[in-house]
């Protein structure tokens, strides 16, 4: 079970979180003028990496509160966490 | 006397506390401190139980967690049997009560042994082999009559009478394994003030230290040294100390499972304590000091009762003080089989030879055995032993220049202790993803690459000899507390040790002989009974993976995972293959280290405490009145009320007429209610769902239809509008949580900018729905504040008042197509309300209704249910609500998918009704529906039957179904094939009942 620390809570057992998926995913501002080639990358093409990825985590019980986390997906690793909004941190792996 | 084969000293016994205990229905003596393998064979017991395939006699292997031979079930009834312990790792108690397994009719006497005799037409992959033909016999006769004969313990007949907890705990580091490597790390640990967990399984700590007569630590015997050193580490204060505690699986960022057995050793525990405790223990960093396990001989005939690991007789004679036998064979590929020899002559043992595979033999525990005047053959090798349900002697034969085995001589014995070296027990490294590597000089696999924050110390990591352990063990502790930030230790401190090196001399694989391989044994894995020539005829069929091996032979898939079998496994596939044991490689170590109980892990969550249960404030009163409840998650709800004699189907045709005619009371408590608050809220809801927000006036209400992204019915529910910046938004029973956190995932990471804030209200009202033409005049006389005519509050309305002297918020709404108001008061109002309400309606012959009638009544209105007609595919158009749809909106959550080609095609599945020609005919829910009844499977599908109930207001049968291109086919006869008859349908509109939804005005 991962221990992951929250933004705004610290370390917490993995039971707590709800996994929500790659981050940095912004919805169309203008849903209606993309093609529907575009609109299926956005709705389902996800990078699914070997390695560091970013992806979104919510503290479901917890404050409830979403944030990102980039997480090495072959050890399981987390490298950083940070505020929905911010900019992925720079991780050394 | 506990035993005529009982020492007359030494030993960590007390004699003076005899202790009885019965197995198989005889009863022994021991004495305090034995544990039920001591006791049985100081009683001269060597049978503990019968192999796993053949049925072979065996006795105790190991005395440790590596036991694979005597494994037994033990409990005074079936509320506290458990099957397949240990019986070296069993403490005994006053009153212990087990029993051997897998025998019939008795351990002594099995029947089943005829298969040993069977054997050489029973080879690895026999039952791959052999039970193919014909094919139906598989389940109906091989496999039952296999799984007879086969197998180990039987499950307890009864429930677990015991209590089980669990305990989360953090810590700076966690040492496992308590001998003398966990000690010290614990110790220097502990000096440096780290937060300290040390477990070991034993219920004793020290180790290998426990059963070593020889050592000593600064002039004291290591077990006195033991006892110091624990005391020294618990006197720093921030230690747990955890004995009988076994480390059973780790997992990712240093999540460690422990399993404490707290009672089992009890005569008469005390009823307020749990008989087991599951530790989650979050650590920092770890320590890995789980020692190593011994090596068993692979020789022909090596599995009987008598023949067991040196390391077991050092044991039974210098922990437990009992004579593993009168005259002892020892056979070695290392020093480590001398020091048995010399402890059995200590005991007045008598030593008839010592076999040793090596061509030569002079270390210091050799040389002390020659001073001892014991025999000692090198270049030697045991190729048969004799005895049925003991070992009565052993062949041993010299092994020549060219490797082949010369004339055997026996040799009369009834004990044979054996020694093939050592294997670091890195189940717990390879568990946490730690990659292993192969030592060469000890033709072992140890510790190479860490995944996680832990390091292993001593034997573990293939360190051996005591001062060497005790200085890695210190290094290691020091260690992990500077990984974990802490200071460093203080300074070692000094220990002069005396002690007698065993080396690292290893045997791998079988041993040679000169007999017929046809009718020859020899075991590898004694457990699942996998002999040489079983793992040896797997890499002949063309095995060559080490893990396709495992599985064919079964070799190492035991409960024991292979402790005492994988390394001589993998030795005689390397020989077999001339392949190194790196190119080989291994297999994997999985959790749990030993079997764990389903209790622990379990723990409180039985009986009522497995699931959360949810219950509305109505529950008492629905109790009260004889409800029968379904669960709907975790929510219980009243189904039906049956009156006297009533079945469901009377109780629901009742309920259903009474609200049609008159008025009935539902508890709707359990709907899913969010308050959206803000000044965006408007804006927020027009995004959130299809419809238009903008315009509702407060005051009104509205049917909401919220989509995924991808455009499919997620959730429904009518949203009331209390203020311009404050809706009361309900959602489907089962979906409150999820529809809150879609909500809560747009707002926080796609439209942060908005000035909204979500709240879950669900359990905040108590919601008591009156429905019947005469609602309006049952609740009338007790609301204050709100004009409930027709034409002040009208049908989709909302008004905030007081009802029986309490604050409400009621709706006027309805699912069931009669005149409706939904009473929502404070969950705690909500019990006094209801039964003021029921009072109220007396007159109204006022009618309790539960989910079902619920059900009925929605379906006769063609009212659809998310989840039950729609599936996660269905858009609103399919389901007939396109009208919720705000045509002239920009966007909403999925919006962009509906205008996809394919959500608009005209051979969708569609909402439509179904009549059966026969009207008491009630179609299956779930029912597949075909155009062509003729048609030859597979037939082609078209739609199938979501909802179907009778219905007392048609007095018929009437169902809801998803259609393809169903709205065109209006009139049209389709089928329903069901097994032995096809049931033809004709397809209608979906709504059943009042169409014009008059009665929705009373």
């Amino acid at each position: 079970m991962l221990l992951i620390p929250c933004p705004y809570c610290g370390p917490r057992p993995e039971s707590e979180f709800s996994y929500g998926g790659e981050a940095h995913i912004a919805r169309p501002a203008d849903p209606s003028a993309l093609d529907d080639a575009a609109w299926a990358e956005f709705l389902y093409l996800r990078r699914n990496p070997k390695g560091p990825h970013a992806e979104r985590w919510r503290h479901t019980h917890g404050c409830a509160r979403f944030f990102n986390a980039v997480r090495d997906t072959r050890t399981d690793k987390i490298l950083a966490t940070y505020r929905t909004g911010e900019p992925k941190p720079e991780t050394s792996k | 006397m506990t035993g005529a084969f009982r020492l007359a000293t030494g030993g960590r016994i007390d004699r003076a506390r005899p202790l009885r205990f019965r197995f198989d229905g005889n009863e022994y003596n021991g004495c305090a401190g034995d544990t039920l393998a001591s006791a049985l064979i100081a009683n001269g017991v060597h049978l503990m139980g019968r192999s796993f395939k053949y049925h072979r006699p065996r006795g105790l292997l190991s005395t440790g967690s590596d036991e694979p031979n005597a494994l037994v079930g033990v409990g005074r009834d079936e509320g506290h049997y458990t099957p397949n312990l240990r019986a070296g790792q069993i403490e005994l108690y006053d009153g212990l009560v087990a029993e051997s397994q897998n025998r019939y009719p008795r351990l002594d006497f099995d029947l089943g042994a005829v298969n040993d005799l069977f054997s050489p037409l029973i080879p690895a992959g026999f039952y791959y082999k052999t039970f193919m033909w014909p094919a139906g016999a598989w389940k109906r006769f091989y496999e039952p009559k296999i799984r007879a004969m086969a197998g180990l313990g039987r499950a307890p007949r009864g429930p677990d009478a015991d209590r089980y907890v669990q305990r989360f705990v953090h810590c700076d580091v966690l040492v496992v394994g308590a001998g003398p490597a966990g000690l010290m790390a614990a110790r220097a640990a502990a000096a440096s003030g780290a937060r300290v967990v040390l477990c070991d399984e034993q219920p004793e700590f020290g180790g290998s230290l426990l059963s070593d007569r020889e050592a000593s630590i600064n002039g004291m015997p290591a077990a006195q040294w033991v006892d110091q050193s624990i005391a020294e580490t618990a006197s720093a204060g921030r230690v747990t100390l955890l004995p009988r505690t076994t480390a059973f699986g780790y997992f990712t960022h240093n999540l460690v499972a422990l399993a404490e057995r707290v009672t089992d050793h009890l005569a008469a525990p005390d009823p307020y304590l749990p008989r087991e405790r599951l530790w989650h223990v979050r650590a920092r960093e770890v320590v890995l000091a789980t020692g190593a396990t011994e090596r068993p001989l692979v020789f022909p005939d090596n599995d009987r009762p008598g023949i067991m690991l040196a390391g077991a007789t050092r044991t039974l004679v210098n922990r437990y003080g009992v004579k593993p036998g009168a005259r002892a064979v020892v056979f070695t590929a290392n020093d480590h089989g001398y020091g048995a020899a010399l402890d059995l002559v200590r005991a007045g043992i008598d030593v008839a030879s010592i076999a040793d595979l090596r061509p030569t033999a002079d270390g210091t525990l050799p040389e002390a055995a020659r001073r001892a005047g014991l025999t000692v053959r090198t270049s030697s090798t045991i190729v048969g032993t004799t005895g049925r349900l003991r070992v009565d002697s052993a062949l041993i034969a010299a092994i020549g220049p060219d490797g082949k085995t010369g004339p055997a001589q026996t040799v009369t014995c009834d004990h044979i202790a054996m020694s093939g070296g050592f294997t670091p027990a890195v189940h717990l490294f390879s568990q946490s993803k730690g990659r292993l590597r192969f030592d060469p000089a000890l033709q072992a696999y140890v510790p190479g690459v860490s995944a996680e924050r832990e390091r292993s110390a001593g034997a573990a990591r293939g360190i051996y000899g005591l001062a060497a352990v005790l200085a890695d063990g210190w290094a290691q502790g020091e260690s992990a507390c500077l990984d974990a930030g802490l200071r460093g230790s203080p300074k070692r401190p000094q220990l002069n040790i005396r002690e007698r090196d065993t080396g690292t001399d290893t045997w791998l694989g079988a041993t040679p002989h000169n007999r017929n391989p046809i009718f020859v044994k020899a075991f590898v894995d004694f457990q699942n009974d996998v002999t040489a020539k079983d793992v040896k005829l797997a890499v002949r069929e063309g095995f060559e993976s080490i893990e396709h091996v495992k599985r064919y032979t079964t070799s190492g898939m035991a409960t024991d995972q292979g402790k005492t079998s994988n390394m001589n496994t993998l030795g005689i596939v390397s020989a077999a293959l001339g392949k190194t044991i790196p190119e080989v490689g291994h297999t994997t170590f999985r959790m749990p280290y030993t079997p764990v109980t389903f209790g622990a892990l379990a723990g409180m969550s039985r009986g009522a405490l497995f699931d959360p249960v949810r219950t509305t404030p109505v529950q008492p009163w629905a109790e009260a009145e004889g409800a029968v409840f379904e669960d709907v998650g975790l929510w219980k709800r009243a189904r039906y009320f049956p009156r006297q004699g009533e079945d469901m189907h009377q109780a629901v045709a009742r309920e259903c007429k009474a609200v049609r005619a008159g008025v009935g009371i539902f508890d709707a408590s359990t709907l899913g209610k969010i308050e959206v608050v803000g000044p965006d809220a408007a804006e927020f809801m027009n995004r959130m769902y299809v419809n238009t927000w903008t315009k509702l006036e407060p005051g009104r209400t509205r049917y909401g239809v919220m989509l995924r992204e991808d455009g499919f019915v997620m959730d429904d529910g009518v949203v009331g509008r209390l203020a311009p910046d404050r809706f009361h938004v309900t959602t489907t029973t089962g979906g409150a949580p999820r529809v809150l956190a879609m909500m809560e995932d747009y707002l926080q990471t796609e439209w942060p900018d908005l000035r909204v804030w979500l709240t879950s209200t669900t359990e905040e009202w108590g919601v008591i729905a009156l429905q019947g033409p005469n609602a309006r005049k049952v609740i009338e006389p007790l609301v204050e504040g709100i004009d409930l005519d027709s034409g002040a509050m009208p049908h989709m309305s909302v008004r905030a008042g007081r009802i029986c002297g309490v604050p409400t918020r009621l709706f006027r709404v309805s699912f069931t197509g009669e005149l409706g108001f939904e009473v929502n008061v404070g969950a705690d109002h909500a019990p006094a309300v209801w039964e003021a309400i029921f009072a109220a309606g007396a007159r109204f012959g006022i009618t309790p209704y539960g989910t079902e009638t619920m059900h009925v009544l929605r379906a006769e209105k063609g009212y659809i249910i998310v989840g039950q007609e729609t599936d996660g595919t269905a858009t609103p158009d399919d389901v007939g609500l396109g009208w919720a749809v705000g045509k002239t909106k920009r966007d909403f959550v999925g919006k962009r998918s509906l205008a996809r080609a394919a959500m608009g095609r005209p051979d969708r599945k569609q909402l439509v009704g179904l009549l059966t020609e026969d009207p008491r005919t009630v179609l299956e829910e779930g029912a597949q529906i075909v155009a062509d009844p003729g048609q030859k499977p597979p037939m082609t599908i078209i739609g199938h039957v979501t909802s179907s109930y009778f219905s007392p207001t048609l007095g018929r049968s009437i169902a809801l179904a998803m259609v393809a291109g169903g709205r065109g086919r209006m009139g049209d006869t389709l089928h329903v094939p069901m097994p032995g008859r096809t049931i033809p349908v004709s397809v209608t509109n979906p709504v059943f009942f009042d169409p014009e939804g008059k009665r929705l005005d009373g």
